[in-house]
């Protein structure tokens, strides 16, 4: 009996085995055959935590995804081409975003990915999608080294790979911008720096401090803490002797709300300022004391902008998870590939080049149009253009944008 | 300004937390030699329930009045899971070699926190808990929170009714019987299988407890809250002498204060610039722990409940 049932399921899995193998293949000629003749199907890779704690951002990455294809499908924006999306779980870990960049690259159909959220997972695809000649872009990574190389902060850029692009912000300019935003529109002088020791954190705090101190600000105290824990008091306690106007934080919400709220009840009644990853409409909800925290983040505020205002109305209707931080972001990058297939396809006489991954790659650098984030485009790095940063307070426990510059990196 | 009774009473409400939940690992291993790493989990589900209850409660109704129905629903979940694990995953087990057990009880861990994380409604990140509101009380030169002497009351009444029921009631004294052995235990008449599964009632009840302090100091729970918890609260069982219930309390207590002196002075130690901070902290508590077992390997009272010559 129990040899049997191991028979069947050896048979079982040899078949499939052969299937996926046979797949790779041929998918490529079936596809244009089948799909009535006229269509193109063109798969958009998709790589980010589905499961695990971070799933909430990346569930909201996949639906906006998602969304930019079937927008393309339904208003026909690449004639005679269907797009689809095949989404992949990474775990947020690196050793499985890697597997993940494999299946992309044996995948002929695709041809280009978008993610992942996590710098440390795109450090492990990076490389093998250079080696396919696969576009990349990522809502989400913030890291300033993963396009300009670690030489950056002395002035020494070096594209790192050329079919890496982002729609998120660096860690630098957002950093800067809080420094400047806080020195000169706040006026704070004297800011105790914290950070969660991540690569998100410790980028934005190490930038914050350069640009804080050149102005003529004093960082009068810095401090790590773990972003697992909960409880700061110890931290909040050592804060209020030192004088502080504020604190500034790199790192991501759920520390950041208990780390505020301690921070104000140990008597040191000064704000919290972060990045990007404290703009979250739960940090109001976990923090009792949030009135007064800052936060900057990428782009204008999705009100001002009237293209922002049909995704978010669309997204709505649509899913039920909400878009998070990077909605937006996650919409754009698919639509940049969207883009670049599209003008790859009009410099082919309308029809998709054979040479397709290496086509769109090279049409990324031509790509330009107005996205939910503002103006999307790409400079020599493969970062966005668009440097627009707002900063955002808490008022009423709600975020309400307070200024909004197109920065400039010093 | 002195920062110092702050920084203490900043220690001792974290280290009653610690105190509370330690006494689950220490009571288990004292009668079954388990390290029960799912207890942690156990912890959490607590605090979980607690919030349940919370949001069963009509809007308007005071949190003073709340608490105590908080406290219930917490224990009734703790204990419920934490019997549970007993009967279903430790039982069947008792007899394997140790490692068996000790790998069940970490799956269980993973299994217990994947399943608030996907069947409890908006769990995926962390949970809002109720809060009192209002300034901090001013004591002897520390701001104490108004939910803060939840933990101050609730871990020394605790530990009372602990050691009352230990040492005085019957069920306590065939508790401290099993303890010290077993099969003797059982050939006197008393029911160890039924000791056992009061053992990991009160340490879940505990922990259920100790969640709600955690709930109002922290204003939040998360699936993932019991790990961290779980790995302080076992060493601090282990700093006090695993086995020993007031060891427990104290373990905790030394850990928790011995973080927040960590946090706010270590960096003003000559030559230790670099290593103070909230970041070290839990380097220096497991220093501690390093030290007290070198020069203590019993913990800091021994193995009292759990003395087996």
């Amino acid at each position: 009996m129990r040899n049997r049932s191991a028979l069947i399921l050896t048979t079982v899995l040899t078949t499939g085995a052969l299937t996926l193998t046979a797949c790779g293949s041929r998918d490529k000629d079936k596809d244009s055959s089948d799909n009535g003749g006229d269509k193109t199907t063109v798969t958009i890779g998709f790589d980010a935590p589905l499961t695990g704690d971070l799933s909430a951002l990346g569930i909201g990455m996949r639906n906006s995804a998602e969304l930019a294809v079937k927008t393309a499908n339904k208003e026909n924006t690449v004639d005679g081409v269907e797009f689809k999306l095949q989404p992949l779980d990474d775990q947020a870990q690196p050793s499985v975003g890697g597997t993940n960049a494999q299946k992309f690259i044996s995948n002929k159909d695709v041809i280009g990915v978008i993610g992942p959220l996590n710098s440390s997972v795109s450090q492990s695809m990076q490389k093998p999608l250079n080696d396919a000649d696969l576009t990349q872009v990522s809502p989400a990574n913030t890291g300033t080294e993963l396009t300009q190389g670690d030489g950056w902060k002395k002035g020494d850029r070096k594209r790192q790979f050329e079919t890496f692009f982002r729609t998120a912000t660096t860690d630098q300019v957002q950093g800067q911008f809080a420094a400047q935003y806080l020195f000169q529109k706040a006026k704070i002088k004297k800011v105790y720096l914290i950070d969660d020791q991540k690569t998100y954190g410790a980028g934005l705090a190490a930038s914050f401090k350069d640009t804080f101190t050149d102005l003529g600000g004093k960082i009068v105290g810095t401090d790590h803490v773990n972003p697992e824990d909960r409880d700061f008091k110890s931290v909040a306690s050592k804060v209020k002797g030192t004088g502080a106007q504020a604190v500034y934080y790199g790192g991501e919400y759920p520390a950041a709300a208990p780390l505020s709220q301690q921070l104000k009840e140990s008597g040191a009644d000064i704000p919290l300022m972060g990045g990007d990853g404290m703009k979250s409409e739960e940090f109001p909800k976990l923090n009792k004391k949030a009135e007064g925290d800052l936060a900057t983040s990428v782009g204008k505020p999705v009100e001002e902008l009237p293209s922002a205002k049909k995704f978010i109305t669309e997204y709505n209707k649509n899913y039920k998870e909400n878009m998070e931080a990077y909605g937006g972001g996650t919409y754009d990058a698919t639509w940049a590939i969207i883009e670049a297939v599209k003008i790859a396809v009009s410099e082919n006489d309308g029809k998709l080049p054979d040479d397709a991954r290496e086509k769109v790659l090279a049409s990324m650098s031509k790509v330009k149009f107005d996205g939910v984030t503002g103006s999307v485009s790409f400079d020599e790095y493969g970062d966005t253009t668009n440097t627009m940063m707002t900063a955002y307070e808490i008022k009423n426990n709600k975020w309400e944008s307070k200024f909004s510059e197109a920065y400039k990196p010093r | 300004m002195n920062e110092l009774p702050q920084q203490l009473a900043n220690g001792l409400i974290l280290g009653a937390m610690y105190g509370l939940i330690a006494i689950g690992y220490t009571m288990v291993y004292g009668i079954v030699q388990l390290i029960n790493f799912a207890h942690g989990e156990i912890f959490m589900v607590g605090g979980f329930g607690a919030l349940t209850v919370f949001l069963w409660l009509p809007d308007g109704f005071s949190l003073l009045t709340a608490i105590p129905l908080m406290i219930i629903g917490g224990i009734i979940v703790s204990v419920a899971v934490g019997t549970a694990a007993e009967r279903f995953a430790y039982r069947p087990l008792r007899g394997a070699p140790r490692l068996a057990p000790l790998i069940t009880a970490i799956g269980l861990s993973i299994l217990l926190q994947q399943a608030v994380w996907k069947w409890y409604p908006e769990a995926k990140k962390d949970r809002t808990f109720p809060q009192f509101s209002g300034d901090p009380v001013h004591i002897f030169g520390a701001d104490i929170q108004r939910g803060d002497f939840f933990l101050i009351l609730a871990a020394p009444l605790c530990m009372l009714a602990l050691a009352y029921y230990v040492n005085k009631t019957r069920t306590g004294r065939g508790m401290q019987a099993t303890a010290q052995d077993p099969d003797t235990a059982k050939l006197m008449g008393i029911n160890t299988d039924r000791i056992i599964v009061m053992a990991f009632a009160i340490g879940a009840a505990f922990a259920a407890i100790a969640a709600v302090g955690y709930g109002l100091h922290n204003g939040q729970v998360g699936f993932k809250m019991g790990f961290i918890m779980g790995l302080k609260a076992f060493t601090a069982a282990v700093l006090g002498g695993i086995g020993n219930i007031y060891g427990a309390m104290l373990g905790g207590i030394v850990l928790g204060v011995a973080e927040a002196l960590a946090t706010g002075y270590m960096a003003d130690v000559p030559g230790m610039e670099q290593f103070g901070g909230g970041a070290w902290k839990d380097v220096w508590a497991f220093a501690l722990l390093i030290l007290v077992l070198l020069l203590r390997p019993q913990g800091l009272l021994g193995e009292r409940v759990a003395d087996r010559a």
